[in-house]
């Protein structure tokens, strides 16, 4: 009766609220940035449920879900490496790491 | 309660029991090793509900590429730790915050067991046209064929993402190489290994390429192995990182997209539609996509590591 | 709308169009990264033209096509495969992407180009193959037939927009682009989640069978619910809206051009698909009411606080937000309470209306607004006299804007705005008819206020840092008399505009109707705006700027409130809660709609 489709899907909204909690209450963008991943990987998950429960005409899962996971973690590969350089470049800028909203810089600043 | 279901279980509670452990633990370094092996456990998950093909990415990409890719990031941001942990938000917020999530939380596992059964599901209809795609691996069919816009979308995402990392660099490095100069002892056990596991590893995408026609693998995991013993040669200080502004280099980020491109207007004449093949060709010509397309992802993911120039020729 | 059946079934003849819109740009970027250098603007260029003419092409089609255009990409019908779709709401909008582009390729040719002596630069090569990527994104979310396929083209856009922001390298853009970055993620991953949601409910994400299978049960509204607001974030709509004013007055002006004209309207497209195609009869009218009031919030703050910004550029991003909020108006005044559900009408019509024109008039204005910049050194509102002397095409491009913004005949937010005054008479909702009309008031405050500045003599005049061609004044002139002029257009099928409902402007009532916006925003700047020492000389009489004073005193003190209660949302903290607090409101709503 509890199959995987069931745990695997309590265990995806779990991770879900985890990544959401994490984003609100890391204290760093890196930190952030591992939360939006969980938050990622349990909307996968979800996808993963409905390709479980759809195991017919002989395959062990639908597929269309699975490719869409496919597709869905190179992108987000590709977003945490894009993140991750914005961070690195912004610690080489200006030696910090944070997302708090500055005043906006006077205007003869810029050059 | 069967023994997969307890196992089933026991493996969610250890799921659950690293995500929980990379957002409150305090060091940046250890929440970043405790995703790592969230990645991989995540991925015997996958396995659990029956999609290989995503468990050999979510290993591969998920847990293997990131982690590597978010250790370099909390070793080079170690010194803002202590600032960092300064701009924690209060117990008020944090309070909201966990009260927030879990009630979205409680939403979705509502949501998610009140789903319908017997599911909806595409799988008959997918079995019945995966003969003329000419491939076995229904995955391979619905990322090659059924959905190939995704696809090459997607390969245009990760393009323009590692332009987008690139644009991150000093003016006057553009074009030059990323990430430092390894250089590891040439004796060592760092450069045994990626003299050992690199030809072995180039056999080994190469492989999970070949047969993803008919068993669980794909273009995406055999780049990223691919990708995966590039790097590793580039740390043993092997060889060193490409200039970026190599013509080389660049046409190898395009040929991916760009034979899917050409294939796909190609479908126009010969099938009657953008990206349809011609059911007697159609194994020969998604691999004639699939091999450029997992050099591309191969350079490209490995660029993603490395980061914006930083250094010149 | 309702479903068609058939165009399930079938390519419509020029379905091919709406293939070559989305593959034109992407195939434009790959040659160009070859080629880097002098060769990736030349491609560039020739790609902006061909697009163009593309997407000319493609809105004549739907034109005279009498359903929308369909294309089965590699013949493979949905649900097992993915469409494309065109119709009338894409080809308007693919229009105006197309120009917008074209103008902004026009004006950055001179910010953005490689010199003589070097082979490639690190800034004109990453502008205008961001360019193109977001121009293919933009296409690609306006023809999509199928949800993850609007993902995939949805984060592209992200991807191509966020380096955008921190193209010039310093600290305040790199953290600008962070916050935007991590804020649109949360946006997208909210909208997957939802989209796993409805795949595990009825096993397609295609738009149009998603349409006759959806029905409300806890699947549906929870998805629904989390999608509306992962792409509220994503349009940073109040109080979601803590990302936009750094990175779009940080950003180049040519790309603060295209983030604010056009890149918002992207996942704001997709909010018209969600609750207008795929669940018409969901959400229900509380959760529109609640949709609004959010529009209304952003309507009022954004304002208030464009008033009161020193900077010119920051002041058109926060005009942004409040434009934001004008879009979302449109969802509670196309609810029909007889069919309960949404309705395209003249509500829709009207809100389409407005975001096309804001996306010429906010585009001439970002481009004006970087002239006037380069002409000056600075942006600082107080500072810009003098400037109507200096750069006169690029002051009456950025004046032009902000009157088309304003609601001015015959400009298409004029039409906009009678569309949706009709609709909420229509509908017994008075109370988003006052959200409009004060919406315009505040409006037409700041930008009295910028040209009472700018129209100063200088206390000496101006010498141009280097001289600004006529083409990239004449550029930013051209969109704003663009947005001018939307509403002569006969609108037709696919966007009706009812004839009747716009009054006739050159009557007293009409007149009357045009004007009095214009006298309350001139009082509303006069209480508010940041005037420098130009006040007391814009009248010489003593006695009136004592009368002012207190007066003043009382309106900046209650914009301080606002003004600090929008620097507490635009923490990340607050938004986060809000997003979370935001995503429980729209399910209560949709489930008490639904149950």
């Amino acid at each position: 009766m509890l199959g995987p489709a069931h745990i695997f899907g309590v265990c995806g909204a779990a991770l879900v609220g985890f990544g959401l909690y994490g984003l609100i209450a890391s204290p760093a963008p890196l930190r952030k940035l591992l939360a939006f991943n969980l938050l990622g990987s349990g909307a996968f998950l979800l996808f993963g449920v409905a390709a479980r429960r759809g195991a017919a005409a002989g395959f062990p899962g639908d597929p269309i879900p699975q490719a869409l996971v496919i597709t869905g973690l190179v992108v987000a590969f590709s977003a945490t490496g894009l993140a991750v350089a914005l961070l690195v470049r912004q610690f080489e800028v200006s030696g910090a790491s944070t997302l708090r909203s500055d005043p906006p810089p006077p205007a003869d600043a810029e050059a | 309660m069967t023994m997969a279901s307890l196992f089933d279980l026991a493996l969610a509670a250890a799921v659950l029991a690293l995500a929980w452990w990379t957002i409150s633990t305090r060091e940046a370094f250890a929440a970043v090793i405790d995703f790592v092996a969230y990645g991989l456990l995540l991925a015997l998950v996958w396995v659990r509900l029956g999609a290989v093909d995503v468990a050999l990415t979510e290993a591969a990409i998920g847990g293997g590429l990131t982690g590597g890719l978010l250790i370099g990031a909390a070793a080079r941001l170690r010194a803002t730790e202590a600032a960092a942990a300064a701009e924690r938000p209060g117990p008020a917020v944090r309070l909201i915050a966990a009260v927030g999530s879990a009630l979205i939380a409680a939403g979705l596992v509502a949501a998610v067991l009140s789903l319908p059964d017997p599911a909806p599901t595409l799988a008959p209809n997918a079995a019945a046209n995966l003969a003329a795609t000419g491939v076995g691996n229904p995955v391979t069919a619905v990322l090659m064929a059924f959905r190939a816009t995704d696809t090459v979308l997607e390969k245009v995402v990760l393009l323009l993402a590692l332009i987008g990392v690139w644009s991150l660099a000093a003016d006057r490095f553009w074009g030059g190489r990323p990430g430092p100069h390894h250089q590891a002892d040439p004796n060592g056990a760092l450069a045994f290994l990626a003299r050992l596991l690199s030809p072995l590893g180039i056999v080994i995408g190469a492989y999970v390429l070949w047969v993803s026609a008919d068993e669980p693998g794909g273009a995406f995991q055999g780049g990223t192995i691919l990708a995966a013993m590039w790097l590793l040669v580039m740390m043993a200080g092997l060889t060193d990182a490409p200039p970026l502004r190599r013509r080389w280099l660049r046409l190898l980020l395009i040929a991916g997209p760009a034979i899917f491109l050409a294939v796909g207007a190609a479908g126009l004449w010969l099938a009657g539609a953008f990206l349809a093949y011609p059911v007697a060709w159609a194994k020969p010509l998604i691999l004639l996509i699939e091999v450029p397309m997992m050099l591309t992802v191969a350079v490209t993911l490995g660029l993603l590591l490395a980061g914006p120039p930083r250094r010149l020729e | 709308m309702p479903p068609v059946a058939s165009s399930v079934a079938a390519t419509t003849p020029a379905g091919l169009l709406l293939v070559l819109v989305v593959i034109v740009p992407v195939v434009g970027v790959l040659p160009a990264f070859v080629c880097g250098g002098r060769w990736l603007e030349r491609i560039t260029a020739l790609t902006i033209a061909l697009g163009a003419g593309v997407a000319a092409a493609l809105a004549l089609a739907v034109l005279h096509s009498d359903g929308p255009l369909v294309y089965l990409l590699g013949g493979w019908p949905p649900p097992l495969g993915v469409a494309l779709r065109g119709d009338g709401l894409s080809a308007v909008m693919i229009a105006v992407t197309a120009l917008v582009v074209c103008a902004v390729g026009v004006f950055a040719r001179a910010d953005f180009h490689t010199p003589a002596e070097t082979d490639e630069v690190r800034a004109p090569f990453a502008f205008w193959i961001l360019l193109l990527g977001i121009w293919g994104a933009l296409n690609a979310i306006f023809v999509s037939g199928d949800l993850f396929t609007l993902y995939v083209g949805l984060e592209l856009l992200t991807f191509a927009a966020v380096p955008l922001v921190s193209l010039d390298g310093r600290a305040d853009t790199l953290a600008a682009a962070l916050r935007y970055l991590l804020f649109a993620l949360v946006g997208s991953v909210l909208y997957l989640i939802g989209a796993a949601l409805l795949y595990g409910a009825y096993g397609t994400l295609d738009i149009l069978l998603l349409s006759t299978r959806v029905h409300a049960e806890p699947a549906t509204l929870v998805a629904a619910a989390l999608m509306t607001v992962g792409l509220l974030a994503k349009t940073a709509l109040f109080p979601l809206h803590l990302w936009l004013p750094p990175a779009h007055a940080g950003a180049p002006a040519a790309a603060s051009a295209v983030l604010s004209a056009l890149v918002v309207k992207g996942s704001f497209f997709i909010v018209v698909r969600l609750w207008f195609d795929v669940m018409p009869a969901l959400p229900g009218d509380a959760a529109a009411q609640l949709l609004a009031a959010l529009g209304a919030g952003a309507i009022l703050f954004g304002n208030v606080l464009a008033l009161r910004q020193e900077r010119l550029k920051l002041l058109v991003a926060y005009s942004t937000v409040a434009q934001i909020g004008y879009l979302f108006l449109m969802f509670p005044l196309a609810f029909s309470p007889a069919h309960r559900q949404l309705l395209g009408g003249s509500a829709l019509t009207g809100g389409m209306l407005q975001a096309i024109s804001h996306a010429t008039a906010k585009a001439a204005m970002f481009l004006a607004a970087g002239l006037m910049y380069a002409a000056l050194g600075h942006d600082r509102i107080t500072g810009l006299a003098g400037v109507g002397r200096a750069v006169p095409v690029s002051l009456l491009a950025f004046a032009l804007g902000g009157v088309a913004l304003m609601g001015v005949p015959p400009g298409g937010a004029y039409v906009a705005k009678e569309l949706l005054l009709h609709a909420a008479d229509e509908t017994g909702q008075w109370w988003w008819a006052l959200v409009l009309q004060i919406g315009g008031v505040l409006t037409s405050s700041y930008l009295f206020l910028v040209l009472v500045h700018a129209l100063g003599a200088a206390p000496k005049p101006i010498v141009l840092r280097a001289p600004i061609p006529l083409a990239r004044q004449v550029a930013a002139l051209a969109l704003a008399l663009c947005s001018l002029s939307l509403g002569l257009i006969y609108w037709r099928a696919p966007l009706p505009v009812p004839r009747g409902i716009v009054s006739n402007p050159l009557t007293a009532s009409g007149l009357w109707k045009v004007l009095w916006p214009v006298m309350g925003g001139a009082v509303v700047a006069i209480l508010l705006g940041r005037w420098g020492d130009r006040l007391p000389r814009l009248t010489s009489r003593d006695d009136a700027v004592a009368m002012i004073a207190p007066a003043r005193r009382a309106s900046v003190a209650l914009a301080g409130t606002l003004e600090r209660a929008d620097g507490a949302f635009r923490q990340w903290p607050l938004a986060g809660l809000s997003l979370l607090l935001l995503a429980i409101m729209f399910g209560a709503a949709m489930l008490a709609a639904g149950g």
